[in-house]
């Protein structure tokens, strides 16, 4: 290690939040996960051009960074509840991003056994239950799972994603009075990417900012720049330590963007071409916090070329596995509708 | 163009019916979420936010529940909104507004006030959308009086049958199978309506009547043609609306052919092929019946998301035909 990296190493305590709370080892773990999320949508999407994969996908490219800081504090076994956008969830939960396409090409070795596609992606035994095709659908549920911890008394934090657009939903403001009141260890997670579909949150949003939302149900509120791994871990990190300890609920706001249109349908005609370039050149979650990485002596060029150069290993890997994995037998369509008698 | 095979898409035709209604009556508006600029998720109101302006295509937040209870509102007090849900599947948000209000409110006022509302339910399976975005509840909202319900099978129907909906005092429940957007057909220009409770026979024959709602029209018409051959001739009628229900010509029908196959995409059980076989078995048809009725519809499963399994959910044309064939050879 050279004197002057040394140096920047020994004087952590002034670096932002993550380079003081976690071994550099943990955060290039983070960017290696970081770059899985990302080349996993980008592989995803060539798939789906391709023709292998069918339906459609939302892809989180841009918001890899609110994924990632937030499931950084949770604990293997505390619990998460995502939304249709919910690949870089998945996976910064600890999902495999093989079992991930087996279940793009509808194999049984995939997290759904094939029953669930994107919009269903889950990995129930890494706390992960479940990717949601409603809007705000699995909030209330997040509730519920922080009402089990409560009552059978597990510890277990629940964290609830969802998008801007969710706000609006009445689940969203019955379950966060719920939370509140009964002072449930649940976080609910606002990854504010500008638009629901096509509709801005300034034509859909009475507040200027959602987490102001939590004043009406008496918790904290808190914005932080969702593609700033550091901010957006520490905002996760107090508001975990917050619920473990009891003391309730708390709203964090991500504010990012999604590089991306809506699904594969989408024709970008409610945003212009310069915003989209503005934020994929200048406010890329994954290129900030590699420069951070490496500005702070964390990673140099060789380790980066590592870890992409594995990314792309897994990637290949993992779409072999799911093309190379069975589908299910039509006989076994009315499955798993109702639980098994042994 | 002559007018006569002027053709359009299904989505296009009720389009079209939209701009007609809301140039004939300024009462008319719509509603949805991303129906503006985006256009619709199926592309159905298309540009129609730039030529009737944000005030008449109003996009809304997310919101259905809220959504659908605002054009309960705006109904009750003198507007004619066109609401659409963006997948049918999102009704079970709205279905407080739809079931309790809507359906009910002229009833328990006492016959003071009606509800000119217009819904529409991009509906179905076949998209890989998989269990939340595919569904058939078609027959959930048949199931409540005071609504009318209806399924359009073709573009003309769709344009004929939307502005029906629009020129009614009651509240009319339009279900819109997604894979026939992109269908073509004939749609006359201009004003013309299809009336809401009359079924269509769609095509004539002697030995099966085949009852279909929406998409499973066009599947029974395949299987009809493809059993032409064998001798074996189809009455196919497209039931069109189901509630409230034509009796009359599905019974007429049966009494014709003496053998009953319903065919829909929604799951079997408890749905409109119960109904109608029920309603023919309690009716004089019942003395004419040569073989047990025979229903073909969704498996008793959510829609799944593998494209095989998606397929295997729904009745297919293989499946209709089979059906068809056994049921006038006396297999059944
Ligand atoms: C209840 C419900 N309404 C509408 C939709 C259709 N839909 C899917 S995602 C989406 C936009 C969601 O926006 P947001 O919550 O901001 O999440 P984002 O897509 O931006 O991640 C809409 C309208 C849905 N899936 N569920
Ligand atoms: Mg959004």
């Amino acid at each position: 290690m050279t004197g002057a990296r040394k140096a920047v190493i020994d004087s952590r305590a002034n670096l932002p939040f993550v380079y003081r709370q976690y071994s550099p080892e943990q955060l290039r773990q983070v960017l290696h996960k970081m770059y899985l999320i990302r080349r996993f949508e980008e592989g995803a999407e060539e798939c789906y051009t391709r023709g292998l994969i069918h339906g459609t996908m939302h892809l989180s490219i841009g918001q890899e960074a609110s994924a990632m800081g937030i499931c950084m504090p949770l604990a293997e076994d505390d619990q998460i509840t995502s939304t249709h956008r919910g690949h870089g969830h998945c996976i910064a939960k600890g999902a495999e991003v093989s079992r991930m396409f087996a279940e793009f090409f509808g194999k049984t070795t995939g997290y759904c056994k094939g029953r669930g596609g994107s919009m269903h992606i889950a990995d129930v035994a890494k706390g992960n239950l479940g990717a949601n095709g409603i809007v705000a659908g699995g909030i209330p549920i997040a509730v519920g799972a922080a009402l089990s911890s409560k009552m059978m008394k597990t510890g277990k934090v629940v964290v609830s994603f969802f998008g801007d657009g969710a706000n609006n939903e009445g689940a969203f403001h019955e379950a966060l009075n719920m939370a509140a009141v009964w002072k449930l260890p649940v976080i609910f997670v606002c990854e504010n990417n500008g638009y629901g579909m096509s509709t801005s949150t300034a034509r859909s949003t009475a507040v200027k900012n959602i987490a102001e939302r939590a004043a009406a149900y008496s918790m904290p509120g808190v914005i932080v720049n969702g593609n700033i791994f550091s901010e957006v871990a520490e905002a996760s990190f107090k508001a975990v330590e917050r619920a473990r300890a009891g003391e309730g609920p708390t709203l964090i706001e991500s504010k990012t963007y999604r590089h991306r249109g809506h699904s594969k349908s989408d024709r970008n005609r409610y945003r212009t071409k310069e915003e989209i370039e503005d934020w994929m050149a200048n406010r890329d979650p994954i290129t900030l916090f590699e420069n951070e990485l490496r500005d702070f002596g964390f990673i140099d060029d060789k380790g980066i070329e590592a870890i992409r150069d594995a990314v792309a290993r897994e990637i290949a890997d993992g779409i072999e596995f799911a093309k190379a994995s069975p589908a299910p037998e039509i006989a076994t369509l009315e499955n798993y509708v109702y639980t098994e008698h042994a | 163009m002559d007018a006569a095979v002027r053709e359009l898409s299904y989505a296009q035709a009720i389009q079209e019916a939209m701009a007609i209604a809301m140039d004939m009556d300024e009462r008319v508006f719509l509603m949805g979420e991303d129906i503006g600029v985006y256009g619709g998720a199926f592309q159905v109101t298309g540009d129609l936010v730039e030529r009737y302006g944000a005030d008449r295509v109003i996009d809304t937040p997310i919101s259905e529940l809220g959504g659908a209870g605002v054009a309960v509102g705006a109904a009750v007090t003198g507007m004619r909104p066109i609401f659409e849900f963006q997948f049918s599947d999102f009704a079970t948000l709205g279905m407080e507004q739809i079931v309790n209000q809507a359906a009910k409110m002229r009833f328990m006022l006492g016959g003071e006030v009606s509800v000119p509302l217009v819904m529409r339910f991009p509906a179905g399976s076949g998209t890989g959308a998989a269990a939340q975005h595919s569904q058939s509840l078609e027959a959930w909202l048949g199931h409540v009086p005071g609504l009318k319900v209806i399924q359009p099978a073709t573009p003309h129907d769709a344009k004929g049958m939307l502005l029906a909906a629009v020129a009614d005092p009651d509240p009319v429940m339009i279900f819109e199978h997604k894979l026939l957007y992109k269908m073509k057909g004939h749609v006359p220009e201009g004003h013309y309506t299809v009336p809401i409770g009359k079924a269509e026979i769609r095509r004539e024959g002697r030995d099966l009547t085949i009852v279909a709602t929406s998409i499973m029209v066009q599947k029974a018409l395949d299987a009809a043609a493809a059993l032409e051959g064998e001798g074996i001739d189809i009455e196919v009628v497209d039931l069109r609306t189901i509630r409230p229900i034509d009796r009359q010509t599905v019974i007429d029908s049966v009494k014709k052919t003496s053998r009953l196959l319903c065919v829909y995409e929604a799951v079997k059980t408890l749905g409109i092929g119960a109904e109608v076989s029920a309603m023919v078995a309690e009716s004089e048809a019942f003395d004419y019946l040569d073989a047990p009725i025979v229903r073909l519809g969704g498996a008793e499963t959510p829609i799944p998301y593998n494209p095989d399994l998606e397929k295997a959910t729904v009745p297919q044309v293989p499946g209709i035909i089979a059906a068809a064939r056994d049921l006038v050879k006396g297999v059944r």
